[in-house]
């Protein structure tokens, strides 16, 4: 199966995307320092998952002052986070899915499944919560959160990153 | 973009996206396609089994991918009418983004 692209996306945005010339620079590529089943694993989703009870939402009032910025912070979400514990704060999508379960965001509870089968080393103790809405040419992620998070991700011996964006 | 960001600071990424082509256009390490609608990037809520199926592709991209480019597409249908879930991902009023540019497109 190839997956379609465009199913689900608005109709009257498909030529944008679909025309998007392929960026100039060249890929980048690390490979893995140890095989996948000795790896420790962090999630990171673009869904604006944050703790309700302990963390402040993203920055969804100045988006609306200023639709052209979308807040580029992020929030640690630990791996024993609980449904209750989860609210969202989005713009560009509905939040029912993550609010129901928020493993169709964080697939928590999968990749503890497959550490358990060894099937991967084990999950970070943290995982990392964006809203994926950005200014154009994602500055603030390339020079601040960006190596801030890969500077984390380092300090917790966090071996993949594995995104999924909303 | 953050995939970019990481990857070029030395931690390996893989990333599970509904625009596997655009992901392609943005030269990621490690694709994984899943045709779900937005917001549901690891598929239905409660369905651990169509989880788990997105999560090991993400561990396959791992294992098999030996240059960047490495594009795996997970072979799972929405279960949902196409009509509907394309409809029920988009958010009750526009985002401010779009409601600014429906606004210039009537001349407001």
């Amino acid at each position: 199966m190839t997956v379609d692209s465009w199913k689900f996306l608005p109709r009257m945005m498909r030529p944008t995307f679909e025309n998007l010339p392929a960026i100039a620079e060249p890929p980048v590529w690390t490979p893995l320092s140890r095989p996948v089943h000795r790896c420790t694993i962090a999630l990171m989703s673009s869904a604006g998952v944050y703790l309700k009870d302990s963390q402040p939402s993203f920055d969804v009032e100045r988006e609306k002052n200023e639709p052209t910025w979308g807040d580029p912070g992020y929030r640690i979400i630990p791996s024993d986070v609980r449904q209750d514990q989860v609210a969202c704060s989005h713009l560009h999508l509905s939040n029912a899915g993550a609010l129901e379960d928020v493993n169709v965001v964080f697939p928590i509870r999968a990749f503890r499944k497959l550490a358990a089968e060894a099937a991967i080393g084990k999950l970070a103790d943290e995982h990392y919560s964006f809203m994926g809405y950005q200014q154009a040419g994602c500055e603030s992620w390339r020079t601040n959160q960006g190596p801030e998070l890969a500077a984390r991700l380092k300090e917790h011996a966090v071996d993949v990153l594995l995104l999924a964006p909303a | 973009m953050l995939a970019r960001t990481v990857e070029s600071l030395g931690i390996p990424t893989v990333t599970v996206t509904m625009m596997p082509d655009v992901a392609q256009k943005y030269r990621l390490s490690r694709i994984v396609g899943v045709e779900f609608p937005f917001g549901s990037s690891f598929g239905m809520p409660n369905d651990e089994a169509m989880q788990l199926k997105v999560a090991r592709a993400a561990v396959q991209a791992l294992e098999e991918a030996g240059a960047p480019g490495y594009r795996l597409d997970v072979d799972i249908e929405w279960p949902v009418p196409t009509e509907v879930a394309y409809r029920a991902w988009q958010p009750t009023e526009p985002s401010p983004i779009v409601a600014m540019m429906l606004r210039a497109r009537r001349g407001q």
